[in-house]
Protein backbone atom coordinates (compact mmCIF):
# COMPACT_ATOMS: atom_id res chain seq x y z
CA UNK A 1 0.00 0.00 0.00
CA UNK A 2 1.57 3.54 -1.18
CA UNK A 3 0.92 6.02 1.74
CA UNK A 4 0.15 9.70 0.12
CA UNK A 5 0.72 12.15 1.33
CA UNK A 6 -2.29 15.40 1.35
CA UNK A 7 -2.68 18.75 1.53
CA UNK A 8 -3.80 18.40 5.30
CA UNK A 9 -0.56 17.27 6.78
CA UNK A 10 -1.05 13.77 7.55
CA UNK A 11 -0.25 10.53 6.33
CA UNK A 12 -3.06 8.60 4.71
CA UNK A 13 -3.90 5.42 3.30
CA UNK A 14 -1.89 3.15 5.59
CA UNK A 15 -4.72 3.61 8.32
CA UNK A 16 -8.83 2.57 7.59
CA UNK A 17 -11.01 5.54 6.87
CA UNK A 18 -12.57 5.19 9.92
CA UNK A 19 -12.12 3.03 13.17
CA UNK A 20 -13.61 2.88 16.35
CA UNK A 21 -12.05 1.05 19.57
CA UNK A 22 -13.85 -0.18 22.38
CA UNK A 23 -15.88 3.31 22.37
CA UNK A 24 -17.85 4.09 25.19
CA UNK A 25 -20.40 6.66 25.53
CA UNK A 26 -22.98 7.20 28.55
CA UNK A 27 -26.13 9.43 28.51
CA UNK A 28 -27.29 10.04 32.29
CA UNK A 29 -28.33 6.01 33.58
CA UNK A 30 -27.89 4.87 29.72
CA UNK A 31 -24.94 3.12 27.97
CA UNK A 32 -25.25 4.33 24.53
CA UNK A 33 -22.52 2.89 23.59
CA UNK A 34 -20.68 -0.10 25.58
CA UNK A 35 -17.95 -0.49 24.13
CA UNK A 36 -18.04 -0.49 20.23
CA UNK A 37 -15.07 -1.61 17.73
CA UNK A 38 -15.32 -0.91 14.09
CA UNK A 39 -13.04 -0.54 11.62
CA UNK A 40 -14.12 0.52 8.13
CA UNK A 41 -10.67 0.02 5.44
CA UNK A 42 -10.45 3.34 2.27
CA UNK A 43 -13.11 3.04 -0.42
CA UNK A 44 -15.56 0.97 1.11
CA UNK A 45 -19.27 0.87 1.89
CA UNK A 46 -20.20 -0.28 5.67
CA UNK A 47 -23.67 -0.89 6.50
CA UNK A 48 -24.62 -0.21 10.04
CA UNK A 49 -27.45 -2.17 11.02
CA UNK A 50 -29.48 -1.62 14.28
CA UNK A 51 -33.22 -1.13 15.89
CA UNK A 52 -34.09 2.49 17.28
CA UNK A 53 -31.61 3.11 20.24
CA UNK A 54 -28.92 0.46 19.81
CA UNK A 55 -26.28 3.12 19.25
CA UNK A 56 -25.99 4.03 15.18
CA UNK A 57 -26.34 7.85 15.67
CA UNK A 58 -24.40 7.96 18.50
CA UNK A 59 -21.63 6.20 16.93
CA UNK A 60 -21.75 8.39 14.29
CA UNK A 61 -22.01 11.50 16.50
CA UNK A 62 -18.93 10.62 18.27
CA UNK A 63 -16.93 10.35 14.73
CA UNK A 64 -18.59 13.29 13.35
CA UNK A 65 -16.90 14.91 16.36
CA UNK A 66 -20.45 16.12 17.47
CA UNK A 67 -19.96 14.49 20.98
CA UNK A 68 -17.16 13.00 23.44
CA UNK A 69 -16.81 9.09 23.85
CA UNK A 70 -16.72 8.69 27.48
CA UNK A 71 -13.52 6.23 26.98
CA UNK A 72 -12.06 4.46 23.91
CA UNK A 73 -10.90 5.77 20.75
CA UNK A 74 -12.35 6.82 17.65
CA UNK A 75 -10.07 7.79 14.02
CA UNK A 76 -11.17 9.36 10.92
CA UNK A 77 -7.41 8.47 8.62
CA UNK A 78 -5.83 7.87 11.96
CA UNK A 79 -6.80 11.36 13.23
CA UNK A 80 -8.06 10.73 16.73
CA UNK A 81 -11.58 13.07 16.81
CA UNK A 82 -10.61 14.12 20.30
CA UNK A 83 -7.02 15.08 20.29
CA UNK A 84 -7.56 16.96 16.71
CA UNK A 85 -11.27 17.60 15.49
CA UNK A 86 -10.36 20.59 13.05
CA UNK A 87 -8.50 18.00 11.46
CA UNK A 88 -11.28 15.11 11.17
CA UNK A 89 -13.79 17.77 10.32
CA UNK A 90 -11.56 18.62 7.42
CA UNK A 91 -11.88 15.01 6.47
CA UNK A 92 -15.79 14.10 6.50
CA UNK A 93 -19.21 14.55 5.43
CA UNK A 94 -22.13 14.24 7.28
CA UNK A 95 -25.61 13.75 6.60
CA UNK A 96 -27.65 13.82 10.08
CA UNK A 97 -31.22 12.07 10.12
CA UNK A 98 -32.59 15.29 9.38
CA UNK A 99 -32.45 17.25 6.17
CA UNK A 100 -29.47 19.63 7.12
CA UNK A 101 -30.04 22.45 4.70
CA UNK A 102 -31.32 26.04 4.71
CA UNK A 103 -34.55 25.83 3.29
CA UNK A 104 -34.63 29.71 2.56
CA UNK A 105 -31.78 29.74 0.52
CA UNK A 106 -31.65 28.13 -3.00
CA UNK A 107 -29.71 25.03 -3.99
CA UNK A 108 -27.05 26.05 -5.27
CA UNK A 109 -26.66 29.16 -2.64
CA UNK A 110 -26.82 26.21 -0.12
CA UNK A 111 -23.79 24.50 -1.68
CA UNK A 112 -21.65 27.69 -2.25
CA UNK A 113 -22.29 28.54 1.66
CA UNK A 114 -20.83 25.04 2.88
CA UNK A 115 -18.41 25.36 0.12
CA UNK A 116 -17.21 28.41 2.13
CA UNK A 117 -17.81 27.23 5.80
CA UNK A 118 -14.93 24.77 4.34
CA UNK A 119 -12.80 27.19 3.74
CA UNK A 120 -12.62 26.37 -0.18
CA UNK A 121 -12.93 29.86 -1.45
CA UNK A 122 -16.05 31.98 -3.51
CA UNK A 123 -14.94 30.79 -7.01
CA UNK A 124 -14.49 27.49 -6.09
CA UNK A 125 -17.10 26.52 -4.26
CA UNK A 126 -19.09 28.30 -7.03
CA UNK A 127 -17.27 25.44 -9.08
CA UNK A 128 -18.12 22.64 -7.04
CA UNK A 129 -21.84 24.04 -6.36
CA UNK A 130 -22.60 23.25 -9.96
CA UNK A 131 -21.14 19.89 -10.60
CA UNK A 132 -22.56 19.07 -7.76
CA UNK A 133 -25.95 19.90 -8.86
CA UNK A 134 -25.30 18.48 -12.19
CA UNK A 135 -24.42 15.25 -10.59
CA UNK A 136 -27.11 14.90 -8.19
CA UNK A 137 -29.87 15.95 -10.54
CA UNK A 138 -30.75 19.19 -9.15
CA UNK A 139 -29.49 21.31 -12.26
CA UNK A 140 -33.12 22.13 -13.05
CA UNK A 141 -33.91 23.08 -9.47
CA UNK A 142 -30.85 25.01 -8.85
CA UNK A 143 -31.86 28.30 -8.51
CA UNK A 144 -34.75 27.60 -6.38
CA UNK A 145 -35.86 28.13 -2.87
CA UNK A 146 -35.19 25.11 -1.00
CA UNK A 147 -38.53 25.36 0.65
CA UNK A 148 -40.66 24.18 -2.15
CA UNK A 149 -38.01 20.83 -2.46
CA UNK A 150 -39.55 17.34 -1.99
CA UNK A 151 -38.13 15.08 0.49
CA UNK A 152 -36.06 13.48 -1.69
CA UNK A 153 -34.63 16.76 -3.45
CA UNK A 154 -33.61 17.87 0.20
CA UNK A 155 -32.29 14.50 0.80
CA UNK A 156 -29.67 14.93 -2.29
CA UNK A 157 -29.30 18.72 -1.50
CA UNK A 158 -28.06 17.39 1.44
CA UNK A 159 -25.70 14.43 0.67
CA UNK A 160 -24.35 17.38 -1.93
CA UNK A 161 -23.72 19.92 0.25
CA UNK A 162 -21.46 16.96 2.44
CA UNK A 163 -19.81 15.76 -0.39
CA UNK A 164 -18.67 19.54 -1.04
CA UNK A 165 -14.93 19.19 -0.19
CA UNK A 166 -14.59 15.91 -1.41
CA UNK A 167 -14.93 14.53 2.18
CA UNK A 168 -12.54 11.00 2.78
CA UNK A 169 -15.55 9.70 4.56
CA UNK A 170 -19.25 10.16 3.94
CA UNK A 171 -21.55 9.43 6.84
CA UNK A 172 -25.30 9.15 5.92
CA UNK A 173 -27.27 8.38 9.25
CA UNK A 174 -30.43 6.65 8.60
CA UNK A 175 -30.35 8.22 4.78
CA UNK A 176 -33.67 7.35 3.81
CA UNK A 177 -35.62 7.59 6.58
CA UNK A 178 -39.16 9.38 5.88
CA UNK A 179 -38.53 8.85 2.25
CA UNK A 180 -41.52 7.59 0.22
CA UNK A 181 -40.85 4.81 -1.59
CA UNK A 182 -39.64 6.42 -5.01
CA UNK A 183 -37.28 8.88 -3.52
CA UNK A 184 -35.53 5.91 -1.50
CA UNK A 185 -35.04 3.88 -4.63
CA UNK A 186 -33.66 7.55 -5.90
CA UNK A 187 -31.38 7.74 -2.73
CA UNK A 188 -30.25 4.22 -3.45
CA UNK A 189 -28.87 4.73 -7.03
CA UNK A 190 -27.26 7.92 -5.47
CA UNK A 191 -25.51 5.94 -2.80
CA UNK A 192 -24.54 3.03 -4.93
CA UNK A 193 -23.55 5.91 -7.37
CA UNK A 194 -20.63 7.21 -4.50
CA UNK A 195 -19.78 3.51 -3.52
CA UNK A 196 -18.73 3.28 -7.68
CA UNK A 197 -17.04 6.47 -7.33
CA UNK A 198 -14.84 5.07 -4.31
CA UNK A 199 -16.31 7.38 -1.50
CA UNK A 200 -15.83 5.71 1.87
CA UNK A 201 -19.25 5.67 3.41
CA UNK A 202 -20.29 4.12 6.96
CA UNK A 203 -24.22 4.35 6.71
CA UNK A 204 -26.49 3.83 9.15
CA UNK A 205 -29.92 2.24 8.63
CA UNK A 206 -32.88 0.52 9.98
CA UNK A 207 -33.76 -1.16 7.63
CA UNK A 208 -32.52 -4.78 6.29
CA UNK A 209 -33.34 -4.47 2.80
CA UNK A 210 -31.28 -1.00 2.56
CA UNK A 211 -28.62 -2.46 4.34
CA UNK A 212 -28.40 -5.50 1.80
CA UNK A 213 -28.20 -3.60 -1.13
CA UNK A 214 -26.04 -0.93 -0.29
CA UNK A 215 -23.55 -2.17 2.16
CA UNK A 216 -20.89 -4.77 1.40
CA UNK A 217 -20.10 -5.19 4.63
CA UNK A 218 -23.03 -4.95 7.88
CA UNK A 219 -22.17 -4.12 11.12
CA UNK A 220 -24.89 -5.34 13.08
CA UNK A 221 -25.03 -3.43 16.36
CA UNK A 222 -27.68 -3.50 19.00
CA UNK A 223 -27.75 -2.11 23.02
CA UNK A 224 -24.16 -0.21 22.39
CA UNK A 225 -22.28 -3.18 21.22
CA UNK A 226 -21.31 -4.74 18.12
CA UNK A 227 -22.84 -8.35 18.02
CA UNK A 228 -22.17 -9.54 14.47
CA UNK A 229 -19.95 -8.24 11.27
CA UNK A 230 -19.42 -9.55 8.19
CA UNK A 231 -21.26 -9.56 4.08
CA UNK A 232 -24.75 -9.94 3.93
CA UNK A 233 -24.46 -13.74 2.43
CA UNK A 234 -22.10 -14.23 5.78
CA UNK A 235 -24.59 -12.68 7.85
CA UNK A 236 -27.66 -14.32 6.24
CA UNK A 237 -25.56 -17.79 6.70
CA UNK A 238 -25.48 -17.88 10.21
CA UNK A 239 -29.11 -18.68 10.88
CA UNK A 240 -27.54 -22.00 9.37
CA UNK A 241 -30.49 -22.72 6.99
CA UNK A 242 -32.26 -22.17 3.90
CA UNK A 243 -35.19 -23.04 2.30
CA UNK A 244 -35.79 -25.31 -0.76
CA UNK A 245 -38.83 -25.04 -3.13
CA UNK A 246 -38.96 -27.63 -6.09
CA UNK A 247 -41.78 -27.68 -8.49
CA UNK A 248 -42.64 -31.18 -10.26
CA UNK A 249 -44.11 -31.55 -13.59
CA UNK A 250 -46.91 -34.25 -12.58
CA UNK A 251 -48.97 -34.05 -9.29
CA UNK A 252 -49.19 -37.68 -8.73
CA UNK A 253 -45.52 -38.35 -8.43
CA UNK A 254 -45.24 -35.95 -5.30
CA UNK A 255 -45.60 -38.43 -2.72
CA UNK A 256 -42.24 -40.41 -4.85
CA UNK A 257 -40.63 -36.70 -4.89
CA UNK A 258 -41.02 -36.53 -1.36
CA UNK A 259 -38.98 -39.57 -0.17
CA UNK A 260 -36.57 -38.64 -2.98
CA UNK A 261 -36.10 -35.34 -1.19
CA UNK A 262 -36.13 -36.23 2.46
CA UNK A 263 -32.37 -37.68 3.01
CA UNK A 264 -31.16 -34.35 1.08
CA UNK A 265 -32.77 -32.19 3.16
CA UNK A 266 -32.00 -31.02 7.16
CA UNK A 267 -36.33 -31.34 8.23
CA UNK A 268 -39.56 -32.46 6.98
CA UNK A 269 -40.21 -32.23 3.14
CA UNK A 270 -44.01 -30.16 3.06
CA UNK A 271 -46.38 -29.72 0.50
CA UNK A 272 -46.15 -26.34 -0.77
CA UNK A 273 -48.73 -24.26 -1.99
CA UNK A 274 -50.57 -26.37 -4.54
CA UNK A 275 -50.59 -30.43 -5.39
CA UNK A 276 -47.09 -29.93 -7.32
CA UNK A 277 -45.05 -27.92 -4.84
CA UNK A 278 -42.74 -29.09 -2.01
CA UNK A 279 -41.05 -27.09 0.41
CA UNK A 280 -37.73 -28.18 2.70
CA UNK A 281 -35.27 -26.64 4.84
CA UNK A 282 -31.67 -27.29 3.94
CA UNK A 283 -27.96 -26.28 5.30
CA UNK A 284 -27.11 -22.51 3.15
CA UNK A 285 -24.77 -22.39 0.84
CA UNK A 286 -24.23 -25.95 0.49
CA UNK A 287 -24.81 -26.84 -3.25
CA UNK A 288 -27.45 -28.84 -2.72
CA UNK A 289 -29.24 -27.93 -5.73
CA UNK A 290 -27.77 -29.97 -8.62
CA UNK A 291 -28.05 -32.94 -6.46
CA UNK A 292 -31.82 -32.28 -5.86
CA UNK A 293 -32.15 -32.48 -9.50
CA UNK A 294 -30.14 -35.27 -10.33
CA UNK A 295 -31.90 -37.51 -7.71
CA UNK A 296 -35.15 -36.12 -8.71
CA UNK A 297 -33.93 -36.73 -12.74
CA UNK A 298 -32.94 -40.62 -12.00
CA UNK A 299 -36.53 -41.20 -10.57
CA UNK A 300 -38.05 -40.39 -13.92
CA UNK A 301 -39.78 -37.41 -12.00
CA UNK A 302 -39.42 -34.14 -14.43
CA UNK A 303 -39.17 -31.06 -12.23
CA UNK A 304 -39.98 -27.60 -13.53
CA UNK A 305 -38.45 -25.25 -10.65
CA UNK A 306 -35.90 -25.92 -8.14
CA UNK A 307 -35.35 -22.48 -5.73
CA UNK A 308 -33.54 -21.74 -2.76
CA UNK A 309 -35.05 -19.29 -0.70
CA UNK A 310 -31.73 -17.47 1.01
CA UNK A 311 -33.16 -16.18 4.47
CA UNK A 312 -33.96 -12.56 5.21
CA UNK A 313 -31.78 -10.50 7.06
CA UNK A 314 -35.08 -9.87 9.28
CA UNK A 315 -34.39 -13.37 9.87
CA UNK A 316 -30.94 -13.11 10.48
CA UNK A 317 -31.63 -10.60 13.20
CA UNK A 318 -34.08 -12.32 14.70
CA UNK A 319 -31.23 -15.46 15.16
CA UNK A 320 -28.29 -13.17 16.63
CA UNK A 321 -30.88 -10.68 18.97
CA UNK A 322 -33.81 -13.18 19.73
CA UNK A 323 -35.70 -9.97 18.92
CA UNK A 324 -37.02 -8.82 15.62
CA UNK A 325 -35.29 -5.42 14.40
CA UNK A 326 -37.87 -2.99 13.77
CA UNK A 327 -38.83 -3.02 17.50
CA UNK A 328 -38.71 0.13 19.21
CA UNK A 329 -36.84 0.63 22.05
CA UNK A 330 -36.31 3.19 24.79
CA UNK A 331 -33.13 5.17 24.26
CA UNK B 1 -4.11 35.52 14.45
CA UNK B 2 -5.14 33.13 11.69
CA UNK B 3 -7.76 31.71 13.73
CA UNK B 4 -8.81 35.25 14.14
CA UNK B 5 -9.41 35.55 10.56
CA UNK B 6 -11.19 32.42 10.09
CA UNK B 7 -13.15 33.30 12.59
CA UNK B 8 -14.15 36.33 11.10
CA UNK B 9 -14.45 35.02 7.46
CA UNK B 10 -17.09 32.20 8.82
CA UNK B 11 -19.10 34.63 11.14
CA UNK B 12 -19.50 36.80 7.85
CA UNK B 13 -20.29 33.84 6.17
CA UNK B 14 -23.15 33.42 8.29
CA UNK B 15 -24.10 36.99 8.48
CA UNK B 16 -24.39 36.64 4.79
CA UNK B 17 -26.38 33.38 4.76
CA UNK B 18 -28.99 35.34 7.01
CA UNK B 19 -29.10 38.54 5.21
CA UNK B 20 -29.49 37.63 1.68
CA UNK B 21 -32.66 35.85 2.70
CA UNK B 22 -34.24 39.19 4.25
CA UNK B 23 -35.60 40.32 0.99
CA UNK B 24 -37.28 37.05 0.44
CA UNK B 25 -39.36 37.48 3.28
CA UNK B 26 -40.15 41.14 3.10
CA UNK B 27 -43.72 40.81 5.46
CA UNK B 28 -41.55 40.01 8.24
CA UNK B 29 -39.68 42.93 7.78
CA UNK B 30 -42.02 45.11 7.23
CA UNK B 31 -43.97 43.52 10.22
CA UNK B 32 -40.69 43.95 12.48
CA UNK B 33 -40.69 48.13 11.23
CA UNK B 34 -44.73 48.84 12.26
CA UNK B 35 -44.88 46.95 15.38
CA UNK B 36 -42.33 50.37 17.14
CA UNK B 37 -43.98 52.44 15.00
CA UNK B 38 -47.20 51.53 16.02
CA UNK B 39 -45.63 51.64 19.89
CA UNK B 40 -44.45 55.32 18.78
CA UNK B 41 -47.24 56.14 17.94
CA UNK B 42 -49.52 54.52 20.41
CA UNK B 43 -47.91 55.87 23.41
CA UNK B 44 -47.09 59.78 22.05
CA UNK B 45 -51.10 60.11 21.38
CA UNK B 46 -52.52 57.98 24.04
CA UNK B 47 -50.60 58.95 27.03
CA UNK B 48 -48.83 61.94 25.38
CA UNK B 49 -51.74 64.34 27.13
CA UNK B 50 -51.64 63.13 30.53
CA UNK B 51 -48.26 62.67 31.82
CA UNK B 52 -46.09 65.04 32.19
CA UNK B 53 -42.36 64.52 33.60
CA UNK B 54 -40.55 66.98 35.70
CA UNK B 55 -38.05 68.77 33.49
CA UNK B 56 -39.46 67.82 30.48
CA UNK B 57 -42.08 70.53 28.79
CA UNK B 58 -43.01 68.15 25.74
CA UNK B 59 -43.49 64.33 27.08
CA UNK B 60 -42.92 62.87 23.51
CA UNK B 61 -38.92 64.59 23.98
CA UNK B 62 -38.82 61.60 26.83
CA UNK B 63 -41.32 58.65 25.66
CA UNK B 64 -39.24 58.44 22.15
CA UNK B 65 -36.02 57.70 23.54
CA UNK B 66 -37.78 55.34 26.16
CA UNK B 67 -39.53 53.87 22.93
CA UNK B 68 -36.39 53.65 21.06
CA UNK B 69 -34.60 51.82 23.03
CA UNK B 70 -37.64 49.55 24.04
CA UNK B 71 -37.92 48.89 20.48
CA UNK B 72 -34.20 47.70 19.51
CA UNK B 73 -34.16 45.60 22.79
CA UNK B 74 -37.34 43.91 21.20
CA UNK B 75 -35.49 43.46 18.18
CA UNK B 76 -32.84 41.17 19.77
CA UNK B 77 -35.24 38.30 20.34
CA UNK B 78 -34.90 37.18 16.29
CA UNK B 79 -32.04 35.69 17.76
CA UNK B 80 -33.30 33.10 19.95
CA UNK B 81 -36.10 32.17 17.22
CA UNK B 82 -33.33 32.53 14.52
CA UNK B 83 -31.06 30.12 16.28
CA UNK B 84 -34.13 27.53 17.95
CA UNK B 85 -34.94 27.32 14.11
CA UNK B 86 -31.26 26.34 13.06
CA UNK B 87 -31.48 24.10 15.82
CA UNK B 88 -34.76 22.36 15.40
CA UNK B 89 -33.62 22.13 11.48
CA UNK B 90 -30.56 19.73 12.20
CA UNK B 91 -28.43 22.51 10.71
CA UNK B 92 -26.59 22.80 14.19
CA UNK B 93 -25.56 19.30 13.49
CA UNK B 94 -23.47 19.86 10.13
CA UNK B 95 -22.09 23.49 11.29
CA UNK B 96 -20.41 21.85 14.30
CA UNK B 97 -19.50 18.87 11.95
CA UNK B 98 -17.92 21.50 9.66
CA UNK B 99 -14.09 23.05 10.00
CA UNK B 100 -15.33 26.26 11.05
CA UNK B 101 -15.26 28.85 14.00
CA UNK B 102 -17.33 27.63 16.94
CA UNK B 103 -18.26 31.18 17.52
CA UNK B 104 -19.27 32.23 14.18
CA UNK B 105 -22.47 30.85 13.83
CA UNK B 106 -23.91 33.07 16.69
CA UNK B 107 -21.49 35.89 15.89
CA UNK B 108 -23.17 35.87 12.08
CA UNK B 109 -26.44 35.24 13.55
CA UNK B 110 -26.26 38.37 16.02
CA UNK B 111 -24.47 40.53 13.31
CA UNK B 112 -26.96 39.88 11.23
CA UNK B 113 -29.87 40.87 13.58
CA UNK B 114 -28.10 43.65 14.62
CA UNK B 115 -28.58 45.22 10.80
CA UNK B 116 -32.02 44.45 11.02
CA UNK B 117 -32.52 46.23 14.32
CA UNK B 118 -30.70 49.05 12.82
CA UNK B 119 -32.86 49.46 9.69
CA UNK B 120 -35.71 49.21 12.10
CA UNK B 121 -34.74 51.88 13.89
CA UNK B 122 -33.65 54.27 11.05
CA UNK B 123 -37.15 54.22 9.74
CA UNK B 124 -38.32 54.60 13.70
CA UNK B 125 -36.29 57.53 14.01
CA UNK B 126 -37.68 59.10 10.45
CA UNK B 127 -41.34 58.27 11.70
CA UNK B 128 -40.87 60.18 15.50
CA UNK B 129 -39.07 63.32 13.84
CA UNK B 130 -42.52 63.47 11.77
CA UNK B 131 -43.97 62.94 14.75
CA UNK B 132 -42.24 66.01 16.02
CA UNK B 133 -39.19 64.53 18.07
CA UNK B 134 -36.17 66.72 17.43
CA UNK B 135 -32.22 66.47 18.90
CA UNK B 136 -31.63 68.93 21.04
CA UNK B 137 -28.25 68.15 21.37
CA UNK B 138 -24.89 68.17 19.33
CA UNK B 139 -24.98 65.90 16.48
CA UNK B 140 -22.36 63.60 18.46
CA UNK B 141 -24.85 63.46 21.43
CA UNK B 142 -26.97 61.85 19.55
CA UNK B 143 -24.58 59.61 17.32
CA UNK B 144 -23.40 58.29 20.98
CA UNK B 145 -26.75 57.80 22.35
CA UNK B 146 -27.69 55.47 19.34
CA UNK B 147 -24.83 53.75 19.33
CA UNK B 148 -25.18 53.36 23.25
CA UNK B 149 -28.68 51.63 22.19
CA UNK B 150 -27.69 49.46 19.53
CA UNK B 151 -24.96 48.66 21.55
CA UNK B 152 -27.17 47.57 24.51
CA UNK B 153 -29.35 45.58 21.78
CA UNK B 154 -26.56 43.79 20.46
CA UNK B 155 -25.54 42.34 23.96
CA UNK B 156 -29.08 41.33 24.60
CA UNK B 157 -28.72 39.54 21.24
CA UNK B 158 -26.35 37.39 22.87
CA UNK B 159 -28.80 36.70 25.94
CA UNK B 160 -31.26 35.64 23.67
CA UNK B 161 -28.71 33.28 21.44
CA UNK B 162 -27.96 31.18 24.85
CA UNK B 163 -31.87 31.36 25.01
CA UNK B 164 -32.16 30.01 21.45
CA UNK B 165 -29.78 27.56 22.41
CA UNK B 166 -31.52 26.15 25.49
CA UNK B 167 -34.86 25.61 24.28
CA UNK B 168 -35.78 22.84 22.28
CA UNK B 169 -38.36 24.39 20.03
CA UNK B 170 -39.17 27.38 17.74
CA UNK B 171 -42.59 28.37 19.52
CA UNK B 172 -40.51 28.25 22.89
CA UNK B 173 -37.94 30.31 21.76
CA UNK B 174 -40.80 32.97 20.88
CA UNK B 175 -42.44 33.24 24.50
CA UNK B 176 -39.06 32.65 26.24
CA UNK B 177 -37.30 35.19 23.80
CA UNK B 178 -39.70 37.91 24.84
CA UNK B 179 -41.61 37.16 28.06
CA UNK B 180 -38.98 38.91 30.24
CA UNK B 181 -38.51 42.08 27.76
CA UNK B 182 -42.18 43.56 29.50
CA UNK B 183 -40.92 43.71 32.86
CA UNK B 184 -37.20 44.57 31.47
CA UNK B 185 -38.61 47.18 29.49
CA UNK B 186 -41.40 48.13 31.57
CA UNK B 187 -40.17 48.41 35.14
CA UNK B 188 -37.79 51.31 34.10
CA UNK B 189 -37.37 54.81 33.37
CA UNK B 190 -38.58 54.18 29.28
CA UNK B 191 -42.30 55.51 29.72
CA UNK B 192 -42.34 57.48 33.19
CA UNK B 193 -40.14 58.58 36.05
CA UNK B 194 -39.71 55.36 38.58
CA UNK B 195 -39.83 57.54 41.25
CA UNK B 196 -43.33 57.63 40.98
CA UNK B 197 -43.66 53.95 40.72
CA UNK B 198 -44.14 51.90 44.67
CA UNK B 199 -40.65 51.48 46.31
CA UNK B 200 -39.95 47.97 45.90
CA UNK B 201 -40.30 48.38 42.67
CA UNK B 202 -38.63 52.00 42.08
CA UNK B 203 -35.91 50.12 43.48
CA UNK B 204 -35.76 47.36 40.52
CA UNK B 205 -36.35 50.39 38.04
CA UNK B 206 -33.28 52.26 38.73
CA UNK B 207 -31.39 49.17 39.22
CA UNK B 208 -32.33 48.13 35.47
CA UNK B 209 -29.56 48.03 33.04
CA UNK B 210 -32.22 48.72 30.62
CA UNK B 211 -32.64 52.09 32.86
CA UNK B 212 -29.50 52.53 32.55
CA UNK B 213 -29.26 53.08 28.84
CA UNK B 214 -32.61 54.77 28.55
CA UNK B 215 -31.31 57.67 30.37
CA UNK B 216 -28.11 58.08 28.74
CA UNK B 217 -29.91 57.92 25.45
CA UNK B 218 -32.71 60.23 26.54
CA UNK B 219 -29.87 63.16 28.09
CA UNK B 220 -27.85 62.70 25.37
CA UNK B 221 -30.98 63.04 22.74
CA UNK B 222 -32.56 65.98 24.44
CA UNK B 223 -29.01 67.46 25.32
CA UNK B 224 -28.87 67.25 29.38
CA UNK B 225 -25.94 65.95 31.23
CA UNK B 226 -25.78 62.43 31.13
CA UNK B 227 -23.59 62.42 33.97
CA UNK B 228 -22.25 58.71 34.69
CA UNK B 229 -25.09 56.77 32.60
CA UNK B 230 -22.71 56.39 29.23
CA UNK B 231 -20.48 54.91 31.01
CA UNK B 232 -22.46 52.52 33.30
CA UNK B 233 -24.39 51.39 29.91
CA UNK B 234 -21.32 50.72 27.89
CA UNK B 235 -20.10 48.49 30.90
CA UNK B 236 -23.12 46.65 31.40
CA UNK B 237 -23.27 45.94 27.38
CA UNK B 238 -19.54 44.56 26.91
CA UNK B 239 -20.21 42.73 30.20
CA UNK B 240 -23.32 41.12 28.89
CA UNK B 241 -21.42 40.46 25.68
CA UNK B 242 -18.63 38.58 27.48
CA UNK B 243 -20.82 36.40 29.69
CA UNK B 244 -23.17 35.65 27.62
CA UNK B 245 -21.07 35.12 24.40
CA UNK B 246 -18.87 32.83 26.47
CA UNK B 247 -22.34 30.91 27.59
CA UNK B 248 -23.55 30.94 24.17
CA UNK B 249 -20.60 29.02 22.82
CA UNK B 250 -20.05 26.80 25.33
CA UNK B 251 -23.46 25.86 24.51
CA UNK B 252 -23.40 25.43 20.98
CA UNK B 253 -20.14 23.54 21.05
CA UNK B 254 -21.82 21.38 23.52
CA UNK B 255 -19.71 18.82 24.16
CA UNK B 256 -17.53 18.62 21.36
CA UNK B 257 -14.29 20.32 22.04
CA UNK B 258 -12.88 23.58 20.06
Amino acid sequence: MVAEYDRHTHWVTDFPAVEMTGVVKRFGETLALDGVDLSVPRGAVYGLLGPNGAGKTTSVRVLTTLIRPDSGTAKIDGIDVVADPDAVRRRIGLTGQYAAVDERLTARENLIYVGRLFHLGGAESKRRAGELLDRFDLADAADRVVKGFSGGMRRRLDIAMSLIANPSVLFLDEPTTGLDPRSRLQMWDVISDLAADGTTVLLTTQYLEEADRLAERIVVIDHGHVIAEGTPDELKSRTGGALLSVSIARAENRERAVSVLTPLCTGRVEHGDDDRSLVAPIVAGDRVVPGVIRALDAQGIDVLDVAVRRPSLDDVFLALTGHIATEEEAV
Amino acid sequence: MERLRWTLHDSWVEAERHLRVIPRNIELLIFATIQPIMFLALFAYVFGGSISIPGFADYDQFLMPGIFSQSLVFGSAFTSIGLAEDLSKGLVDRLRSLPMSRSAVIIGRTVSDLVRNLFTFVVMLVVAFVLGFRFRGSLLDAATATALLVLFSYALSWVQAVIGLAVSSVEAANSAGFIWMFPLTFVSSAFVDPSTMPGALEAVADANPFTVVTNAARALYNGLPVGNDAWWSLVWSVGLIAVFSTLATRRFSNSTSA
